[in-house]
């Protein structure tokens, strides 16, 4: 049987597996960049990424689980530059620094991509792994879904990123 | 121009940086009527790419994308 020919349409997926500080301000700048020119934006998030679309509670069932929920608990508030991270004080650095520049903070940023009709989706695979539930996730938070999933959607999307 | 037309709406996005010019002409094309007009002004040298790229994926109209006195002065038209 011949494969049906996937139609492109003005749409953005995205992976978003890294929970960095500068990664996330990427991500979510051209998720609402796309939003704003018209584009459906679907966000995947895993693994580290999931912190992002996390509110500020505990996480963690068994003990590896809380002791994560711990060392990496939090909101994305917490989110650490990739360089200069020095225990907190590049994140403090940065905040200043682009606050003194006047660029909007990461939580606001995807709060905004939720406004504007962004769709974030846990992964269903990590967020057991790293036990975290879909109640720690902020409203407007998609159910989790697989890889098949994301893949579908990347599939008629005219973008790709992996973050 | 630009000055001498007068817009639908006045949109101020002084001080405000990438991606924020373009999503508040994006969020704000709705309250005009379809033919109508946005006059905005930003302080992103970053915005004089970036709305001209907008009018055009979204299918509306840039009239005119200008720097005055250190500003960028752009005239959009709804389209759709």
């Amino acid at each position: 049987m011949p494969e049906e020919e996937i139609q492109k349409k003005k749409k953005l997926s995205m992976v978003v597996m890294s929970g960095d500080m500068d990664k996330l301000f990427g991500a979510f700048i051209i998720a609402n960049g796309a939003a704003a020119m018209g584009s459906e934006v679907t966000m995947f998030f895993t693994f580290w990424g999931l912190r992002a679309i996390k509110k500020d509670v505990r996480t963690g069932t068994t003990f590896f689980g809380k002791m994560l929920g711990m060392m990496y608990g939090g909101d994305i508030m917490k989110a650490n530059p990739s360089k200069f991270s020095f225990m907190g004080m590049g994140r403090w650095m940065f905040g200043k620094m682009m606050g003194n520049h006047n660029v909007a903070k990461l939580d606001e940023l995807r709060d905004l991509a939720v406004t504007l009709g962004v769709k974030m989706y846990g992964c269903q695979m990590s967020m057991d792994v790293m036990e975290i539930p879909q109640s720690a996730f902020i409203d407007g938070v998609q159910e989790p879904v697989g890889v098949g999933f994301f893949i579908a959607e990347a599939e008629e999307s005219g973008i790709q990123l992996f973050i | 121009m630009s000055e001498e037309m007068k817009a639908d709406l006045e949109l101020d996005l002084k001080g405000l940086l990438c991606p924020m010019p373009m999503v508040k002409v994006s969020q704000n094309i709705a309250s005009v009527a379809v033919g109508g007009t946005i006059r905005a002004v930003a302080t992103d040298p970053g915005s004089m790419a970036d709305i001209p790229a907008w009018a055009k994926s979204t299918g509306n109209e840039l009239i005119s994308a200008e720097k005055i006195d250190g500003e960028f002065v752009f005239m959009v038209k709804r389209l759709k």
